[in-house]
């Protein structure tokens, strides 16, 4: 049913009940069902008892459905919308702690200009950039200063909502039509 | 006025209509059962927690209502692990409530301390902790809601000592439920119901798969009016059995790895699969690459997660099976087609397959009993009764399926999923203690019944008369019949030789012991079993080696069947020589 070769990246936004022991619920049904996660970020929304997923994950549209359908079977998952084929914005941020040694310091700012990042702290002997992106810039970011030497990175996952003037909330009631909207599409 | 969180819990079991609770207590739960003398709760003391959950799932499967559980932290807790992962896999709709070690010492490696929300977390459709004594009514609302709607499943909520302990306002128990992430599907979509309906006019050689949804659904005169309706012949998976009546004319057999050839050979002959509530499991598909390569499926299912998780499908259609039934029924009506003649060849085929290949065994009159007509005899003599069937794992297991032919839905009661062993007798207990005036049979094999046999001693108290019937072959014998076919006869680990005197054991436990050593004393002691009272255990000591056929190998395709006194392939060899 599934192939490997039609794997792409999805990116997916989650809905779930903001209380204790849901996101170790969605880990593990992910681990126990061997889907691929490249990256999860979560934190609450503007409504406290509710906490916003971006799960970004590899799979093609066989696996997806799967995915889709088993975070809907979680209790506390709200609401899922895969982001993938629509128009959206997805961004990733960095602190990259990077050797500065005084040759190298005008040139590590530079890049850090270019690329729209900021100094964050200063030592004698590196920098602490921050930079916001899409993967490809980060990815950019990360080789351009490595000859440099990049002695840490911390990486937050991707953050990612749909352009336009709908809020997740309002682009569909709940799960029930989902249910309705999947089976139109099969037809 | 304040109350105790235990005293909360067990008003809300009673506004909630649960009057009978199988358990076991300790430590961190003593509250809760000190509370409960005081309610006219019933609670049947099972000896070991995982016989209290099969005895939770046997009393669901054969009632309908919701089953509950009571047991302890830590060893309790855990002791429950295999019969909610085995309620989980059968849709078994059962509450299970674990005492916990006080909230401020939790984490800490307290004594009986275990993590059981996390443990539980892959083995339950949904868990709770309770942190607060207050949101016990809804939490307790919440879980026989999420247990029986849906798609049915096992529902734990943890109760930690204090907050069972500790005193909160009740504002009793609510009546409505609103889980803004969980609203199942129930009426099936209207045009996917309509496609359904073209394509089962148009079929020439269809088929009617039928799973456990029908019985948990309680679809089962839907189902067969949909099959007088079409005259389409039918199939039932293991925990669909029951679901149509065995004595339908269109009756074609339990299908899967040891289902009629006939079941299994309209599976790989049919032009449209009709699904109605099953989940195209391995044993039942065999090699995927191989299954329903020439023929359209439609499948209704109350889990969108159980369409196209193995198979594809052409008419999807998420829905209560019910519901649904009544849908595609109603547009069928409108259909005018003959549909007898039009479906005559396909008939034609079926017969000759019934014909050349039906289910048989050799009896020969004074040799060993076989196990087939042990089941078959069981069948005859109690099945005026309408009796409730429980099975543990195996052989006998299989052989009851095809050999039991049952009439009714919520009859017939298994452990699917899962396999597990030791699961009949107290499924059994647990359906006796929901019809306490029903002929409640165990068929039981011997490696089966000695993994919870130490709970008859738990019928006697209550007064539950099972009648246990051990297919005893003093092996593990469907783990021997594969080490026999594929791994050349080695066996390892499978011989039960040195075992129980069942007949003994029952009478230490104040219960009736009957032994069977030839084909002429099975009847009358099956007889015997079911006009004495209280729980006997008859052992019918059979034939030791005998096979279950016919038999689809894990893995091969389901025309690769092999029936009866067929030689086995080589290429099945799975040893390492």
């Amino acid at each position: 049913m599934t192939d490997p070769k039609h794997y792409r990246k999805h990116t997916l936004s989650i809905l779930v009940e903001n209380h204790q022991g849901v996101l170790a619920k969605i880990a593990s049904l992910i681990a126990a069902k061997g889907y691929n996660i490249d990256s999860l970020s979560v934190a609450e929304t503007l409504d406290p008892t509710v906490s916003r997923m971006t799960l970004s994950v590899h799979g093609d549209e066989w696996v997806m459905e799967q995915v889709v359908k088993q975070l809907h079977r979680i209790i506390d998952v709200i609401k899922v919308v895969d982001l993938t084929d629509e128009s959206h914005v997805g961004r990733e941020m960095i602190f990259v702690r990077v050797n500065a040694e005084p040759v190298n310091r005008a040139e590590i700012l530079r890049i850090a200009e270019i690329f729209r990042g900021r100094v964050v702290d200063v030592t004698p002997t590196t920098y602490t950039l921050e930079i916001t992106g899409e993967a490809g810039k980060i990815e950019a970011v990360l080789e351009l200063l490595q000859p440099f030497g990049v002695q840490e990175v911390v990486r937050s996952g991707i953050l990612a909502i749909a352009r336009g003037s709908k809020t997740i909330t309002k682009r569909e009631e709940g799960r029930l039509r989902l249910a309705g909207r999947k089976q139109a599409v099969a037809e | 006025m304040r109350v105790t969180g235990s005293e909360i819990f067990m008003k809300c079991l009673q506004a909630e209509g649960v009057h009978t609770a199988f358990g076991h207590p300790g430590g961190a739960i003593l509250h809760g059962y000190d509370v409960m003398l005081d309610y006219p709760l019933r609670h049947i003391l099972c000896r070991h927690e995982q016989v209290a959950i099969h005895a939770v799932e046997g009393y669901y499967k054969a009632s309908g209502q919701t089953g509950t559980a009571i047991v302890t932290s830590g060893p309790g807790a855990t002791n429950t692990v295999t019969g909610l992962t085995d309620a989980l896999m059968d849709s078994m709709a059962i509450v299970v409530f674990t005492g916990q070690v006080p909230t401020a010492v939790m984490g800490c490696d307290a004594f009986q301390e275990a993590d059981v929300v996390g443990t539980t977390r892959t083995c339950t459709k949904h868990n709770f902790l309770a942190l607060k004594t207050e949101e016990l009514p809804r939490i307790i609302k919440e879980a026989y809601h999420i247990a029986r709607s849906g798609r049915p499943g096992p529902v734990l909520v943890d109760l930690p000592k204090d907050i069972i302990m500790g005193r909160a306002e009740f504002k009793g128990y609510p009546e409505e439920v609103s889980i803004r992430g969980y609203n199942p599907s129930v009426n099936g979509h209207p045009g996917q119901i309509r496609k359904a309906a073209e394509l089962i006019a148009a079929a020439r050689r269809p088929v009617i798969y039928g799973g456990g949804g029908i019985i948990h659904a309680d679809a089962s005169a839907e189902l067969t009016e949909l099959v007088n309706l079409t005259q389409i012949p039918t199939t039932l998976t293991l925990m669909g059995l029951g679901a149509l009546d065995t004595s339908h004319p269109l009756w074609l057999g339990m299908l899967g790895m040891h289902g009629t050839y006939t079941a299994n050979m309209c599976m790989v002959h049919t032009d449209l699969m009709i699904a109605i509530g099953p989940r195209f499991d391995d044993r039942v598909t065999g090699k995927l690459s191989e299954f329903a390569k020439n023929c359209k499926i439609i499948h209704v299912d109350i889990d969108p997660t159980s369409i196209r998780k193995n198979v594809h499908v052409d008419v999807p259609i998420v829905g209560d099976v019910k519901r649904v039934l009544t849908q595609l029924n109603a547009e069928l009506r409108k259909i005018k087609r003959d549909w007898r003649k039009d479906l005559e060849e396909w008939y034609g085929q079926i017969a000759e397959w019934q014909r050349t290949h039906p289910l048989r065994y050799h009896q020969v009159p004074d040799g060993a009993i076989k196990p087939q007509y042990a089941i078959e005899q069981i069948y005859k003599v109690t099945e005026e009764h309408d009796p409730i069937v429980a099975t543990g794992v195996g052989q006998h297991q299989m052989w009851a399926a095809q050999y039991y032919r049952g009439h009714q839905p919520r009859r017939f009661i298994t452990s699917g999923g899962l396999g597990t062993m030791g699961f009949g007798f107290p499924a059994a207990l647990g359906a006796q203690a929901a019809f306490p005036d029903k002929l409640v049979i165990d068929i039981d094999g011997d490696g089966s019944f000695q993994m919870t046999m130490q709970d008859l001693i738990t019928c006697v108290q209550y007064n539950l008369p099972v009648k246990i019937f051990l297919v005893n072959n003093r092996y593990l014998g469907m783990v021997r019949q594969w080490q026999e076919l594929f791994y050349g006869k080695r066996y390892s680990q499978v011989d039960l030789e040195i075992q129980p005197d069942f007949v003994k054991l029952a009478e230490a436990c104040g219960a009736v012991g009957l032994r069977a050593e030839r084909p002429g004393d099975v009847r009358p002691l099956i007889e015997k079993a079911v006009s004495t009272p209280g729980p006997v255990v008859v052992d019918l000591v059979c034939e030791r080696e005998e096979n279950c056929y016919p038999m689809i190998p894990a893995g091969s395709a389901i025309r690769d069947i092999i029936d009866t006194d067929e030689p086995i392939p080589d290429k099945l060899f799975q040893g390492w020589r």
